[in-house]
């Protein structure tokens, strides 16, 4: 079977990318070994969130959000989009100078964000802890339910003429050809290799690492809380080389139920829940949130973030390969650029114009480094 | 030495047998649904072993698991969890 595009991994960012190159005509087959937007969309808070702590950060989530605003009113009910905003929280007199350097940076990129006294933080969101020093609140952030959104981009894919295949599983890629694990063969001019923290079995030395996160998810009788509420200290433990960190993230769920994150931990191979580490999510997120405390937790699950070094994603040609892109390596940003993503991809694999420069993005930026460790 | 106890159901008083779980008292006293789920279905004590947490009610004002908790005199049950 003849394609020009064969996507490997349809998780959001690969579902996003066979939407995109679908409906510009592109004849593409979305290949995904399990189900669509499983493994760490699936385990993803979903969160759509402007990031300003690296340049190109900023410009790929900034632009993101933008185009998930454009897309929100298209989106079935049950993708749960909800434009809650997000408060970043300030502890001391430190953070709060972090706050005003934060929105002094989004307003660069025109992203509107507003200062708040603690008088004010309190009045935004009463069930937090007194003691805290103020905040930032971005009012255009919103949230949405990731699998819901991946599955449904991947029915539009399809609606476009796409064509889909799940549960096969991508034993290698070879020239001009992905090759599955049913004995099948997939030719395609172009093949995006999209499968998050799997990309490493497919083209070796891609410099993806797998980072857990822990999740839990509380019942229905909780303190009241209306913005994704997320700690300044958060940037030093999402780009921190700790091997472990724990940093308060807690999003309001339209049911009432609280979800709280997030854990990070470098080398942590088993899936299994860590008591100890959701002991330090809870402790963390009761300092903030003082009525959590004694509340009952559902349900608690973890999932795998795919890394790079710099913590930036790789979306452009992967040098070692002809015809090989990589779009992966989003780390914890993956729903928050996915449709950047793909608009970024799409507009190198199809040769129109970029909506802004790839080449902090480049996966070519690693490749003299993997170059020497293949040969 | 009485073998019953009294406790309160959504204010309702009612008399059960001492030493049996909040989940069976609840259904001894003829609650078989404890709680709504979003879509307005009741929802009860499944699997009475405190891993489907359906049995959820509040306890003297907390939320707790009715198959894990066991009866007391003068225990105000809630069915709003």
């Amino acid at each position: 079977m003849n394609q020009d595009v064969v996507i490997v991994g349809g998780g959001i960012v690969g579902c996003a990318i066979a939407d995109r190159l679908a409906r510009a005509g592109v004849a593409v087959c979305l290949v995904e070994r399990d189900v669509l937007g499983g493994a760490a969309t699936a385990a993803s808070m979903g969160h759509l969130v402007v990031l300003d702590d690296d340049p190109a950060e900023l410009t790929l989530s900034s632009y993101s959000c933008a185009l998930w605003r454009e897309l929100a009113p298209l989106l079935p009910d049950n993708a749960d989009y909800r434009t809650t905003g997000t408060l970043w929280i300030a502890r001391d007199a430190a953070e709060m100078a972090e706050a005003e350097r934060k929105r002094t940076r989004l307003a660069a990129a025109g992203v509107n964000g507003e200062l708040l006294t603690a008088q004010q933080l309190a009045a935004c969101e009463p069930a937090l802890a007194p003691n805290l020093a103020g905040g930032l609140r971005v009012a255009a952030d919103a949230v949405v339910y990731p699998p819901v959104v991946a599955a449904w981009l991947a029915r539009r894919a399809v609606a476009a003429g796409a064509r889909l295949r799940c549960g096969v599983a991508v034993s290698a890629i070879g020239d001009g050809e992905v090759v599955p694990d049913d004995g099948s063969r997939l030719r395609a001019r172009h093949i995006v290799v999209a499968n998050g923290c799997s990309v490493p079995e497919l083209l070796s030395g891609a410099p993806v690492r797998r980072r857990k996160g822990h999740l839990l998810i509380t019942t229905r009788l909780q303190p009241q809380v209306r913005h994704q509420l997320v700690e300044l200290g958060y940037v030093q433990s999402a780009h921190g080389e700790a091997s472990e960190s724990v940093a308060f993230n807690v999003q309001p769920r339209p049911t009432g139920q609280l979800l709280l994150g997030s854990t990070r931990e470098f080398d942590a191979p088993a899936g299994s829940v860590t008591p100890r580490l959701i002991a330090r999510l809870v402790e963390r997120a009761v300092e903030f949130l003082p009525g959590l405390a004694g509340r009952t937790a559902l349900r608690a699950w973890t999932g795998f973030r795919p890394t790079t070094p710099d913590h930036r994603p790789l979306i452009g040609p992967w040098p070692l390969r002809a015809g090989v892109w990589l779009a992966g390596g989003h780390e914890g940003l993956g729903v928050t650029t996915a449709l950047g993503t793909a608009e970024l991809l799409a507009a190198q694999l199809l040769d129109l114009p970029l909506p802004f420069d790839a080449a902090p993005y480049a996966p070519g930026r690693f490749t003299s480094a993997v170059a020497s460790h293949v040969h | 030495m009485s073998t019953d106890v009294r406790l309160r159901v959504d204010g309702v008083e009612v008399v059960v047998p001492a030493g049996c779980s909040v989940a069976a008292a609840l259904r001894l006293a003829g609650h078989v649904s404890t709680r709504r789920a979003l879509d307005g279905g009741g929802r009860g004590a499944c699997c009475g072993m405190g891993v489907c947490f359906e049995c959820r009610v509040r306890i003297n004002g907390v939320e707790r698991l009715g198959c894990l908790a066991r009866v007391a005199d003068g225990m105000e049950i809630v069915c709003d969890a």
